[in-house]
Order: structure tokens, then C-alpha cells, then sequence
């Protein structure tokens, strides 16, 4: 069992979200940087897909009541009973140890897995909070402080090393970036790509839009030039997807993040690429980005190349595990 | 995805990306239309049924498609649908019928005066032309639970907000455009509120969890208007 200590409410659990809710209007939900979300879980050797705490808000910490171990990856400073712990690493916790999460250099979500994983029920198929339908996670809201979370035993000892281990950020997927040091996003036209005026068209690629302030787990509102249409149009709604870069009336795009709207009524002008939506999802307010248009063969290259790299970080870990035990 | 299949059908399909991994099947006609819709959701069930495609959701005149990238390539998926588009015959009418007891106009409801004033309607007139009907949900989507409703009265369509309004209470009855939705939860909507009702539209506990599924049918009865 795990006490959080000090939470805000935008800290949830999180898995890689519901396949298949788009039918009931449910949105896939799941890990913003779901990158980072299986990093952990390949530092512990268990299924990518386990459910874990990601931390929005910092600091954030928490208690172990039992021994267990442990892996933080993505943006925070984690520390362990006043130990620095260096990134994108697990350790054994021991049980009244106290884990600390303090706002890192970079980044905007932190990922923390527990070996055997976060014991709260499924529903529709994933533990991940549905924030829009109060349901999910630990009673579909987020962590606050004082609650505990049950663990599940693990199936199988996790084999981290009792010093502990990690992986570089070298062999960890990097966000591409550009040449204004801003978070460089694939993307692919969207439907109505075509509708909007030539110069619209042209300074989507071309400029630099900032992460607005207006941020959450449903869709990152971005600020720059205005984006026009050759005449208003209202259409009648549709599907939506992670990563639909709608263009409101306004001209501002909104990026549909891990909770997207599973339909909408906004023009489309492009879908970031899923290979790239995890680097958009770490961009905090005020961070710059800008977006490359590639084609549908590019994106599927992209997304392989990412699986093959995470697939690599995983065997990579297994055999490491399986040295330093063997050296025991 | 530009073989063009022959179309015994006046409307062009368009066809577009949305990801790698889903594409938009847009029927082409600007106007809803009951029929249509029926073979949208016809066309689903027959997509849904295809190898390699893991969901086919019915949208408002268009419907998605979630496929396996290694099985289906755009073009690939792109003809397949137009196949179906092509052959496929409205779905029987079918489907349940539901009450919506609603309070239409107070705090929840606080556009309703505006929309009556826009509309050139009393208030009583402007709730009549909202709740003497019966709609069609014809798709679900955008929050848990939450139905698109067909058969809005063209005199209350209003278009959306530029921007959309930060926080709308579970059970608001709106308008956006040509359509007609009820809050399922409370978020963010770009839609106009007019009323509340305390029909619960989504409970993750049931099973299904969404009440409404496309082709059933939703009457607003009104409750009580207040100013």
C-alpha cells in the first residue's frame, strides 16, 4: 500500500487508455506520454500498459507502507527520503520510505509504476481516470492527499536491482526539435486541410506557435497567427481522434490530447502524428512548437521506428536484470 | 485514395485521414437527413464487420473508421468504403423511446431568452419548438454518453460559440448549429444552454454505460419554464 502525502488533482492513474469506447463516447484517456508510462513499466518488467500515477502538479509525494519497487520516468525530480534518484529510474522502496517529485528542468508529466501495479478495478476495459466521466483510476478524480492505494502483489520478483537502475536519456526516444529550439510535431492533413486560406496553410508550417495557457488532458490550446478559412464554415460533427488539430472560429488551433472529445464540430486542419504526440504532451505553457507535414507512409515509419526503440529499451532492461542477477 | 468507384448515389463521399490509423467517411451532403443517416449507420455495421477494422462509429452525415495499419493502407480502406457506401440500403427503423423531463430557461438555461429575442419568439413559443417533437439520436460521441439529436426545428439553430464556454453542468439541454444535445457531465461546450433535465445519460456502472445508442429516439417534456 502506498499514502500520498502531497498531491493536486490533476495527479491520476493512468494506463494506455480504453481501445474501445469510442462508441458510448468515451475517450481513450490513458498516459499523456505514454513513452514514458511504458519506460516505467519496462523498468520493472511488467506489461507495458500497467496502470500508474501521472504527475501533473509537483511537488507530489507519497509513503510506502509496504516494500516495493519502484521506477519514475518523465519530467520530475524525483528523490527518495531526501536522496536524489537520477531520471528515468527504479529502485526497491522500502516500506516508510517517502518518494518525492519536484518539477524537473523540462517536461510537463511525471510517470510513477509500482511493481504489480496500482490494485484499483477496471472499468470499461482500463484502470486509466476518465476526468470528463468521474469514473476509472482511484474513483475517477484525481489523487489527494491522505488517500492510499492498494498495490497488487507482484506475479514475479521484478528483479530491480536492490541499488537500483536506469536508462539514459540517449537511449530514450528524444522530441525532435527545431531549428528555434522549439518541439518539432509531425503531422498529417486533415479534412478540411484544403479549406483553409493559402497563407493559413502556409504559416501552420511555418511559425512558431506557443503552448497557451488554456492546457489540459483534452486539448492544448495553442497561440499564434490566426488561421483562416477561405469562407466560415460550419460542419456537422464527427469523429475525433487524439492529435485532430482543430481551428475554431478564433484562428487558435487546439490539439486534441489523451482525453479527446471523441467527436466535434470544429474544422480539422491537420492530426499530429502519434509517434509525435507524446513530445506535444510534455511542451509546458509558454514552451514553443511548430509542425511538419508529412505523409501517411511517413507516419506509420515514425510510429514503427518509436515501437522498435521502446522494444529495444525493454530487452535492453531484461538483459540487465538478468546479468546483474546472474553476477549475484 | 483517389479511385473512384462508380456511385449510383448523387452526393460525392470524401474521404480523409484522420491519424494513421482512422479516416473520415464524409457522405457528402451538407443537410441531414433521416435516411441517410440510416444507411451511415448501416454502413458502420458493415465496416465494423470488415477484417483489420477495429471500430466504425456513426458521426452526423459521416462516419469514422479505426483500422489496423498493417492490414489497410488509406487507399485500401478508402475504396473498401466507398464499396460499401456504394450498396449499402438505410437501416431498418428501430430503436427505444425516451423521456427527458426538462426545466427549460433558469441558471442552467440561461440562454434561452437570448435565443427567443434572436428568433423573434416568445419564450413559451421558443421551448414549444424545442420540446413538441420527437428526435433521433444519430450518433454518439464527444463526451460519455452524450446523443446528437436529429430533427431540431431549423428556426433554433444557432451557431456555436467562438470560444467555448469553460464549464456546463451533467444534464444542460443545448443547441449548436443545426443540432440539439443534452450535457452528459459536466465540461466545456461551445453550445447554447436553454434547460436541464435530470435524465442521466451516462453511468459507467451500467452496461452499456451510454443510455442512448444511435437510432433510438429522445422527447423533451417540459417540466417548467423560468425566467
Amino acid at each position: 500500500m502506498i499514502r500520498i502525502l502531497r498531491s493536486g488533482p490533476l495527479n491520476t492513474i493512468q494506463d494506455l487508455g480504453r481501445a474501445e469506447g469510442r462508441r458510448w463516447g468515451v475517450s481513450r484517456a490513458g498516459a499523456m506520454d505514454p513513452v514514458a508510462l511504458r519506460t516505467a513499466n519496462a523498468l520493472l518488467g511488467q506489461e507495458a500498459g500497467e496502470a500508474a500515477i501521472e504527475v501533473a502538479i509537483f511537488p507530489f509525494e507519497l509513503r510506502f507502507e509496504t516494500d516495493c519497487a519502484v521506477a519514475v520516468t518523465g519530467a520530475g525530480a524525483a528523490s527518495l527520503d531526501g536522496r536524489a534518484m537520477p531520471a528515468n529510474w527504479a529502485v526497491r522502496a522500502s516500506a516508510g520510505q517517502t518518494l518525492t517529485l519536484d518539477q524537473g528542468p523540462r517536461g510537463a508529466f511525471s510517470y510513477v509504476a509500482f511493481a504489480g501495479g496500482l490494485d484499483v478495478p477496471e472499468r470499461l476495459g482500463s484502470r486509466a481516470t476518465d476526468l470528463k466521466g468521474s469514473f476509472g483510476g482511484a474513483g475517477g478524480k484525481g489523487l489527494s492527499t491522505g488517500q492510499t492505494l492498494a498495490l497488487r502483489p507482484s506475479v514475479q520478483e521484478s528483479g530491480v536491482p536492490v541499488e537500483g537502475y536506469g536508462v539514459s536519456f540517449s537511449a530514450l526516444p528524444a522530441r525532435r526539435m527545431g531549428v528555434h529550439g522549439e518541439t518539432r510535431v509531425r503531422a498529417i492533413a486533415a479534412a478540411e486541410w484544403g479549406a483553409f486560406t493559402d497563407e493559413a496553410q502556409r504559416i501552420f508550417e511555418g511559425s512558431i506557435w506557443t503552448v497557451s495557457r488554456e492546457v489540459n488532458r483534452t486539448g492544448y490550446r495553442l497561440s499564434g497567427p490566426s488561421l483562416g478559412m477561405r469562407m466560415p464554415l460550419e460542419l456537422l460533427s464527427h469523429g475525433l481522434v487524439p492529435g485532430v488539430v482543430q481551428v475554431p472560429p478564433s484562428g487558435q488551433p487546439i490539439v486534441q490530447m489523451a482525453d479527446a472529445n471523441t467527436a466535434g464540430g470544429y474544422p480539422k486542419i491537420a492530426t499530429v502524428i502519434t509517434a509525435d504526440l507524446w513530445a506535444l504532451a510534455q511542451a509546458r505553457s509558454g514552451e514553443a512548437v511548430s509542425f511538419e507535414l508529412v505523409s501517411w507512409e511517413e507516419a506509420i515509419g515514425a510510429a514503427r521506428e518509436l515501437d522498435r526503440r521502446l522494444q529495444d529499451i525493454d530487452n535492453a532492461l531484461r538483459a540487465a536484470r538478468e546479468r546483474l542477477q546472474a553476477a549475484r | 485514395m483517389n479511385g473512384e468507384a462508380p456511385r449510383p448515389h448523387s452526393q460525392e463521399a470524401r474521404i480523409s485521414l484522420l491519424g494513421c490509423e482512422a479516416v473520415l467517411f464524409d457522405v457528402g451532403e451538407a443537410r441531414f437527413d433521416d435516411l441517410l443517416q440510416r444507411r451511415v449507420w448501416a454502413a458502420c455495421e458493415a465496416a465494423a464487420a470488415l477484417d483489420g477494422v477495429r471500430e466504425a462509429i456513426p458521426g452526423m452525415n459521416n462516419f469514422s473508421v479505426s483500422f489496423d495499419s498493417g492490414r489497410w493502407n488509406p487507399d485500401a480502406i478508402a475504396s473498401a468504403l466507398r464499396g460499401i457506401w456504394a450498396k449499402v440500403e438505410p437501416a431498418a427503423e428501430s430503436g427505444r423511446t425516451f423521456e427527458a423531463p426538462t426545466i427549460y430557461g433558469g441558471p442552467a438555461g440561461d440562454e434561452l431568452a437570448e435565443l427567443a429575442v434572436r428568433i423573434h419568439l416568445s419564450i413559451e413559443e421558443t421551448v414549444r419548438l424545442h420540446a413538441d417533437r420527437e428526435y433521433v439520436v444519430a450518433a454518439i460521441g464527444a463526451m460519455p454518453g452524450f446523443p446528437y439529436l436529429a430533427g431540431l426545428d431549423p428556426r433554433l439553430s444557432w451557431p456555436r460559440h467562438a470560444s467555448p464556454r469553460p464549464r456546463v453542468a451533467a444534464g444542460v439541454v443545448m443547441v449548436g448549429g443545426a443540432q440539439t444535445g443534452v450535457m452528459p457531465c459536466e465540461a466545456p461546450t461551445g453550445w447554447h444552454c436553454l434547460g436541464h433535465t435530470s435524465l442521466v445519460l451516462f453511468d459507467p456502472e451500467r452496461d452499456p454505460p451510454a443510455l442512448l445508442a444511435p437510432g433510438d429516439r429522445l422527447r423533451f417534456i417540459v417540466e417548467d419554464i423560468r425566467l
